[in-house]
């Protein structure tokens, strides 16, 4: 970022910022529409929309019907035809419903049809724990696109990112499925003003250390942070990595910083295995920075059920800032 | 063109005799074409499955009669007939078919995701009902847009009973968007017929649902397919929204390679193959003088050089290079290595 930016920067949550995004977007390309369920005078469920139909009317900013096959592949065929579609999955949970335009087509568009095509869609997928809402509203299945050729996955933990994330999106030629954690919409932050775009693919160092790695998405990112500040004061000084793009993932960045501590902890809410955490492990496992370990890799994910309802189950199924705190003391334990 | 009475099928009324004659030469491309890749496979000249369209030529043919290059159309597994219908070069579906980098795919797509984008073809589609609603959101673009281009979109009587089927007919309705569905209805879903998948007795009664016409006609009559198809694409085409046209038809051969045609007799296939459009078709042209009997042979005769040659040619084209399987997964990915794409 340059200091004209910077000094342009406002505190916005997270919600603002995908807004003012997707605000920008509007005014600048006539190309750029906004599709999903109930995001026109009610705002989206997560009131991320807001007043934004008011402004470029209902058919730029158009509520679907409960749709979400037919309305993602409204979205993909808008991409395909010269339209810049941002489609809102209500909450991502009900991308499942979806999946068949998202897997067979989006992704796979391009490729089959020998390049002739490409498939700017942007797919926005409200997810994640902690809101009370069960089994069927608060899942993290980022992992299962992630793990599609084709569609480029990214999870942005801050306003700033939130915002420079999607307008990336919209420049990128191929489809782009932003995982937007719920209980960041209200999280606050600095954010520029103006158009600016953060890189997709690459990851951000969020507070270097020496002694352990904790390589984190979305909300976990907070929550490593502050547990850093813990084993900070405890001696021990956690590297904190914001993978911020889950595909394809910053190998350059999560290795060096493997090289560096020698400890390396994954962090993410969705389901612990074959997820996030499988992969950044198995990367580090495959290259050079296995040979710098000290210790067994830790991965902290989402325990092996569906959400539950109840807050204190809830609460327990998706890593904690104990949680990461005892990892890292035992990674560390005598040998620093 | 002089005014010809009603009675004069609607086709000779409404298209130039060249027009016409291109049709019929397009009709007989489809019946080669799908000929030459049977053969091509019991010779063992491509791997994977086909999907033939014998059978089937008058609905795609005459359901592309009043699309420009502009409009677009959206097509199924049993797609090569929609292909050629909207102008493909038959040289390029052949290289494709068999797997070769000079095909429409480069050889990535293969036989269920030939697409022609300069025609407006966007493909073939593997999934039954995935076209649906990416000709929805053409038909977005193009009402959003202002282009003016209609879409058709070409399904079969299996899609009728997907989500995406209705999901997308609601939507194109609700915003009144210029797309044009055209179910080819050849009786089985692979090997369930219609009797025993579908609630209703014709797929065009499922239109009133979605508030808007909907129209079943013989699907091997061309004249009568690109009727009730051309008053579709121009009540669309004046912002009049969406329509369904089911086309009767009836595919001669087998689902794909592996059917053994238990679900249906002989004399049932017998009997649509005594109907066949393309009999109908060089009938209807000689009756109305747009083409002499010896005419219909030579159009043949075109047909069969044409895709002999394109045939040869493609069989001898390059296969794609091993060491690029992986392009074109993106547009533009800058990856180090080792990360996977």
């Amino acid at each position: 970022m340059n200091a004209q930016t910077e000094t342009n920067s406002r505190e916005l949550t997270y919600s603002e910022a995908i807004r003012e995004a997707m605000d920008i977007a509007l005014g600048n390309d006539e190309r750029v529409i906004l599709m999903g369920e109930d995001i026109g005078v009610y705002g989206g469920a997560f009131g991320v929309t807001g007043d934004l139909v008011e402004k470029y009317g209902t058919d730029r900013v158009m509520d679907t019907p409960i749709s979400e096959l037919g309305g993602a592949g409204v979205a993909v065929g808008a991409a395909l035809t010269g339209l810049r579609p941002i489609f809102e999955f209500q909450f991502s949970d009900f991308a499942t419903l979806g999946m068949e335009q998202i897997v067979n087509q989006a992704a796979k568009l391009r490729f089959m049809l020998g390049g002739a095509v490409s498939v700017p869609v942007v797919m926005r997928f409200p997810a994640g724990s902690g809101t009370g809402a069960a089994a069927q509203h608060s899942q993290s299945l980022e992992a299962w696109t992630a793990h599609v050729p084709g569609l480029k996955v990214v999870q942005p933990s801050t306003p700033e990112d939130a915002k420079g994330l999607l307008l990336a999106a919209l420049e990128d030629p191929d489809p782009v499925m932003i995982y937007e954690h719920k209980l960041l919409y209200k999280m606050k932050g600095p954010v520029p003003a103006g158009h600016y775009t953060t890189p997709i693919g690459k990851a951000a160092i969020r507070r270097e250390g020496r002694d352990v790695s904790i390589v984190a998405t979305a909300i976990m990112v907070h929550k490593a942070l502050e547990a850093a500040e813990t084993l900070a004061r405890e001696g021990i000084d956690a590297e904190v990595i914001d993978l911020r793009t889950i595909r394809p993932i910053d190998r350059d960045t999560v290795l060096a910083s493997v090289r560096k501590t020698g400890r390396l902890i994954c962090v993410y809410e969705g389901v612990k295995t074959l997820g996030v955490g499988a992969e950044v492990s198995a990367m580090v496992a495959e290259s050079d920075a296995f040979d710098f370990l000290d210790a067994p890799i830790v991965r902290l994910g989402g325990a092996e059920c569906p959400i539950p309802y109840n807050p204190q189950l809830e609460k327990a199924v998706v890593p904690q800032v104990p949680d990461i705190l005892d990892a890292a003391r035992g990674l560390t334990k005598g040998r620093i | 063109m002089p005014e010809l009475p009603d009675n004069v099928p609607y086709a000779i009324r409404t298209y130039s005799p060249e027009r016409l004659r291109d049709a019929f030469l397009k009709m007989h491309l489809i019946r080669k074409f799908e000929e030459g890749a049977e053969n091509s496979y019991t010779r063992g000249l491509i791997h994977g499955t086909m999907h033939l369209s014998i059978g089937q030529e008058a609905s795609a043919v005459g359901a592309c009669m009043s699309l420009t290059d502009e409009d677009k159309i959206t097509s199924t597994h049993r797609g090569h007939g929609h292909c050629v219908a909207k102008g493909a070069d038959v040289e390029k579906m052949f290289a494709e078919f068999f797997g070769k980098e000079t095909g429409y795919c480069k050889g990535r797509g293969g036989s269920m995701h030939i697409a022609d984008p300069s025609k407006g073809n966007l493909g073939a589609n593997g999934i039954v009902g995935g076209g649906l609603p990416i000709a929805v959101g053409a038909a977005l673009s193009a009402k959003r847009l202002g282009t003016g281009a209609v879409t058709v979109c070409f399904f079969g009587d299996g899609a009728n009973n997907e989500g995406a089927f209705h999901e997308a007919l609601n939507m194109a309705a609700v915003w009144k968007l210029p797309v044009v569905f055209v179910c080819e209805n050849n009786k089985y879903g692979m090997s369930t017929s219609i009797e025993r998948s579908t609630a209703v007795k014709r797929i065009s009664d499922r239109a009133a649902a979605y508030a808007m016409p909907g129209v079943t006609v013989d699907g091997n009559d061309f004249s009568a397919v690109t009727e009730a198809v051309d008053q579709a694409v121009a009540h669309a085409r004046a912002g009049e929204g969406p329509g369904l046209v089911e086309t009767l038809t009836y595919r001669w051969r087998g689902h794909s390679k592996s059917d053994r045609n238990r679900y249906r007799t002989k004399e049932e296939i017998a009997d649509w193959q005594s109907r066949d459009p393309i009999v109908a078709m060089a009938r209807l042209l000689v009756d109305h003088h747009i083409v002499s009997e010896d005419e219909i042979a030579a159009v043949e005769a075109e047909a069969t050089t044409i895709i002999e040659n394109a045939i040869a040619a493609a069989s001898a084209a390059p296969d794609p290079k091993v060491e690029e399987a992986t392009r074109d997964v993106y547009t533009a990915l800058i990856l180090d290595e080792g990360t996977p794409a």
